[in-house]
């Protein structure tokens, strides 16, 4: 790395507007907190001329609760989400997603919106927002606009984003009575590694049947996947063994992995499936407290 | 000296580099900074095999910022038919391998060097240079390397008279193994694999190197031998050893993979061209891609026993990867693998087999987890087939004192069988299993070693003591060097300082290598501090008036004994050293020598493992290992050495692995995808120091560092069958794996 310009504009119209004059094709690159994107620069894989950091704008650091439902700033780093009782006890599976992140030092930085604009397909929590049906707000030259998601990505390491544009929050739906989410993911080791499969669960349930229900799946393809079929196996089930079985075949059909140095793909296929039923069990006790 | 007396040996002092380890202060290679500094890159190669036809460094010398470059130009010649020996390396090799010369042999290959003002305009400059390759095939795994038709990396070397990979053979040989497998009742024969693993030290190779108008060289690095750099980086710059002065950093772990140079040479010969001192510091990536993990391998054992529980034959063949030159540790897998065992009959083979990876280093016991991990998970299965309990039959074939080991000598008083033993009573034996638990045992063997060692004791003017031995302490060897001469000096711990010099302020000292350190540094501190005392009685003798003989030195200080007890007051080491100067001048002695009576160590393993079968995760949830250690200097840095060790086996046994692409490139050059255990994946390891002194040692000692790292592959491999009824005989046993087994 040489000369590189480094900017910490205080408004979203000014990170906006440096961000638009970029030409080249990532040249300049957003800095939320940097746990991907200095090692990238490290190894060479970036190579920016600018960078934009985000962290003094305050929209992206605010977490706020609007009657039940959570808009949570794109920068705001996981330690500063746990602090925030409430939204755990609302989203215990986005929470431990993202906590899932690294490690303690990790914590301090690490982003949702980092995590999501990585769009690395292990990232860990992109599914747990998926199943969470929360969405994004972004901004850019041509204004602002929301996206779902699970349509947010284009492949590995690429959004749907256009140029110029920043995600500026997360926009979370009003939690519903009896639902709750959860989280797992596979790795060789205990921490501070990378899921080889990644497994959310959003379930609500009445009168104990299931009325609403969201699986997503992280690492098993170019995108993490919000499992329709999965959702459609489980809504208005018992849960019923039947049910649950369709809906994990459901997930193993939607993996559409790569045999790589993580992982194989039978073994990603096969772990998919063992993990929705280790999440959706959480998810049930959960939805059941709550 | 009476054990319980003892008021420093045994104790678990205050570490001496633990203030400045803790505090940030202590320095490793990359702290060292110097006037005038640049820096120093590699360019490596792009290819895992490829003539190199021309190198151009024309444009690289021009760009603005570049004050050298070097290329094996530089170095000096070593034909590659004459072998140039220095301890277990042969610097044609060594030459070669820090900067190419006919042939790019791995991925990742140092073949030219730039020196410019950052490190950036060197790695710039590095882009510049021009090289044509003539590209070949290549052999990354032991299968293609000796295959028929492989590619050969080396013309020179004949295997059977034709061009081959295999670069070298081993044998050792007792009894009639024909024979002994006719007097079995059971014979089991099974195949294994292990992968590449490396060491996995978390500091980076590094050094400053400052080279004068007149080549006086002086080099800051981190090693386990400065005296190993300063020969190496002799042989390759032709600078004589006389005119380069090595000084040993802090270490940032080392296991073995210290033990030979990358850097320095080539940062001496960019310092010589540019007349500036010039640093490099490898990173993670360049330390995966070309520094010397240890050997993958391939072996087949087989073993046969009695009905009784004796066995009558033991047989074993051992293939270990040796990179791009010659060199794999087939003597540790050959030499140590039976080992532990009275056997009368035996018969194993090394076979050292060059492909296009990277030049193994040694790693901690180098080769003996590849061949223990085959013989002790065979043992597992003959003793379940004999229905006998994995550890009785170990007892019932331990070697002991007297018993001829296949690899040769006739072992004296050991502590083989104490150490099973000890397994035997300790309660995570007896203690209950739940479902998918399973427990695991094996034992293992390192040679230890000896060799060359040299230290100085001196008395300061107010009464103090300056130890300065010559090996990089790696393992705790200042800490027990400190027990050993406040305990014979009788005097408190702080007043011993420990350091350890460099190639100018120290005898020749062999590298910290092979469990020997504290074996010979204790020996030559020892006998520096015996005659150290034995001055101080004559200085008290000269001051008394009395014949030395008369003199004996207790707890501190020269007490007059015999005839003349109580006649005079007794002289304290502050007193004597007060009276230094007309009694005869300063106080000191050194001794250097190389040393012999180095005994071989002894462990047995109990490991407890959990496997998660739906996801094919295996994790460690309780371990222990028993040792022969001798005796424990410093039992806190002993029990740190068996749970260092028992965690590298660990990681070796379920994760790490060099992974190649299709390319013939390491696909996993960094400590994500290479996964070293973290603190959560490990329970407590808890360790037994069994203490069977060795005779012909002072303190007992009889290396440590080594053996931990031996019984853990085969110790987890047994207790993951012993949980879920599998076999697994390829490592690591990473969850893809195991699942795809479990689920076939
Ligand atoms: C040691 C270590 C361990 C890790 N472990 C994990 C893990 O277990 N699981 C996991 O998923 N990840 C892991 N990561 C990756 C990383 O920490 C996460 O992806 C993290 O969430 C990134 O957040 P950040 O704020 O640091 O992002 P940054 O590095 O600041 O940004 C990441 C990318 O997103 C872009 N970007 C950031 N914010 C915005 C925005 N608001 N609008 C537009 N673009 C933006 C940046 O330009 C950059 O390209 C690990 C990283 C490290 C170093």
């Amino acid at each position: 790395m040489s000369e590189v310009k480094f900017v910490s504009p205080e408004t979203l119209e000014q990170a906006v507007d440096e961000y638009s004059k970029s030409s080249k094709e990532g040249k300049t690159k957003i800095l939320a907190g940097g746990t991907d994107l200095l090692v990238q620069i490290r190894s060479g894989a970036s190579q920016p001329d600018t960078i934009i950091d985000i962290k003094n704008i305050k929209e992206l650091k605010e977490i706020s609760n609007y009657n039940g439902s959570y808009t949570i700033g794109a920068a705001v780093a996981g330690a500063v989400l746990d602090e925030e009782k409430d939204f755990g006890n609302n989203w215990p599976g986005v929470l431990e997603a993202l906590r899932l992140i690294g490690s303690e030092q990790i914590q301090g930085r690490a982003s949702l919106g980092g995590n999501l604009c990585n769009a690395s397909p292990a990232g860990d929590s992109v599914p747990a927002l998926i199943a969470s049906g929360a969405t994004v707000n972004v901004k850019g030259p041509e204004g602002e606009r929301n996206m779902p998601i699970e349509s947010f990505h284009a492949g590995p390491g690429k959004t749907n984003l256009k140029n110029g544009e920043i995600v500026v929050n997360f926009q979370f739906p009003k939690k519903q009575k009896h639902s709750g989410d959860a989280y797992i993911r596979m790795i060789p080791r205990t921490e501070m590694d990378i899921a080889v499969v990644g497994c959310a669960v959003n379930v609500t349930i009445e009168n104990d049947k299931c009325v609403d229900a969201r699986v997503a799946l992280g690492a098993v393809a170019p995108t993490a996947l919000l499992v329709e079929d999965a959702s459609k196996a489980l809504i208005g089930s018992n849960f019923e063994k039947d049910a649950v079985e369709k809906a994990a075949l459901a997930c193993e059909a939607a993996c559409n992995p790569i045999d790589d140095k993580r992982g194989t793909v039978s073994y990603r296929k096969k772990v998919s499936k063992v993990l929705f039923k280790r999440a959706l069990e959480k998810a049930i006790e959960r939805a059941k407290r709550g | 000296m009476n054990e319980m007396d003892n008021k420093w040996i045994g104790k678990n002092t205050i570490r001496p580099d633990g203030a400045d380890k803790v505090t940030g202060r202590a320095e490793y290679a990359a702290d060292t900074i110097m006037p005038g500094m640049i820096w120093g890159k590699v360019l490596r190669s792009p290819h895992p095999h490829a003539t190199i036809k021309s190198i151009n460094t024309k444009k690289a010398e021009e760009l603005d910022g570049v004050f050298s470059v070097a290329t094996s130009a530089d170095c000096i010649d070593f034909p590659v038919d004459t072998p140039v020996i220095l301890g277990i390396q042969d610097i044609r090799w060594m030459a070669r391998n820090v900067l190419a010369k006919e042939k790019v042999l791995f991925h990742g290959h140092p073949i030219a060097a730039v020196a410019a003002r950052t490190e950036e305009i060197a790695e710039k400059a590095c882009e510049l240079i021009e090289v044509e390759y003539d590209v070949h095939p290549w052999a990354i795994d032991i299968d293609d390397a000796i295959k028929p038709d492989a590619p050969i990396l080396h013309d020179f070397i004949k295997f059977d008279g034709r061009p081959s990979n295999i670069a070298g053979t081993l044998e050792h040989k007792k009894g009639n193994v024909e024979e002994g497998f006719k007097d079995a009742d059971i014979i089991i024969e099974k195949e294994f694999e292990t992968a590449a693993v490396h060491q996995g030290y978390l500091e980076t190779h590094a050094c400053l190197v400052s080279v004068s108008p007149d080549d006086k060289t002086t080099i800051w690095s981190s090693s386990q031998g400065q005296f190993m750099v300063r020969a190496m980086t002799s042989f390759i710059t032709g600078i004589p050893q006389s005119s380069i002065r090595a000084i040993p950093a802090e270490i940032g772990g080392g296991f073995g993979g210290k033990t030979i140079v990358y850097l320095e040479p080539v940062a001496t010969i960019l310092s010589k061209k540019s007349g500036r001192p010039v640093k490099m510091v490898m990173t993670r990536e360049e330390v995966m891609r070309a520094s010397g993990p240890t050997s993958a391998s391939k072996s087949r054992v087989k073993i046969g026993a009695t009905n009784n529980g004796k066995i009558t034959a033991a047989q074993g063949t051992f293939y270990l990867q040796a990179g791009a030159f010659p060199g794999a540790p087939i003597r540790g897998a050959a030499g140590c693998c039976l080992a532990p065992y009275d056997i009368p009959n035996a018969h194993t083979f090394g076979y050292d087999v060059v492909s296009n990876r990277s030049k193994v280093a040694a790693y901690r016991a180098p080769g003996a987890p590849i061949g223990a991990y085959a013989v002790e998970c065979v043992l597992d299965e003959v003793a379940e087939a004999l229905k006998m309990c994995p550890l009785e039959f170990r007892l019932k074939n331990a070697a002991k004192e007297g018993t001829k080991a296949v690899h040769g000598p006739t072992y004296p008083v050991m502590g083989y069988v104490e150490t099973l033993e000890a397994c035997l009573s300790h309660p995570h034996y007896k203690a209950p299993l739940k479902k998918l638990q399973g427990r695991g045992y094996a034992s293992g063997f390192w040679f230890n070693a000896g060799g060359e060692s040299s230290a100085q004791v001196n008395i300061t003017e107010d009464g103090n003591v300056v130890v300065t031995t010559g090996h990089p302490d790696i393992g705790g060897s200042r800490a027990s060097i400190a027990n050993i001469t406040a305990e014979l000096l009788g005097i408190d711990i702080n007043r011993v300082s420990v350091i350890i010099g460099d190639t100018a302020t120290i005898g020749f000292s062999n590298l910290t290598g092979g469990s020997r350190v504290l074996f010979a540094s204790a020996l030559v501190v020892t006998e520096s501090t015996n005659q150290v005392i034995d001055i101080l009685k004559d200085r008290a003798s000269k001051i008394w008036n009395i014949d030395k003989e008369a003199i004996e030195w207790e707890n501190g200080e020269a007490r007059p004994a015999g005839d003349n007890a109580g006649k005079f007051k007794p002289l304290s080491l502050v007193e004597l050293a007060e009276k230094a100067t007309p009694t005869g001048g300063p106080i000191g002695a050194g001794h250097q020598v190389n040393t012999v009576g180095a005994e071989g160590g002894f462990a047995t393993h109990i490991c407890d493992v959990e496997v998660d079968v739906e996801l094919g995760i295996a994790r460690i949830i309780r371990y222990t290992a028993a040792q022969d250690v001798g005796k424990a200097i410093h039992p806190a840095y002993v029990e740190g050495q068996l749970q260092g060790g028992v965690v590298q086996g660990i990681g070796w046994a379920l994760n790490e692995e060099y992974i190649y692409n299709k390319e013939g490139k390491l696909d996993n050059p960094g400590f994500l995808d290479y996964r070293i255990p973290v603190c959560s994946d490990l329970p407590m390891i808890d360790t037994i120091l069994v203490e069977v002194p060795n005779p012909k040692h002072p303190q007992g000692v009889r290396g440590v560092g080594e053996v931990p790292i031996v019984p853990p592959l085969s110790a987890i491999a047994n207790a993951i069958y012993n949980a879920i009824g599998t076999r697994f005989y390829s490592l690591p046993m990473s969850p893809p794996k195991v699942l795809e087994k479990i689920s076939d």
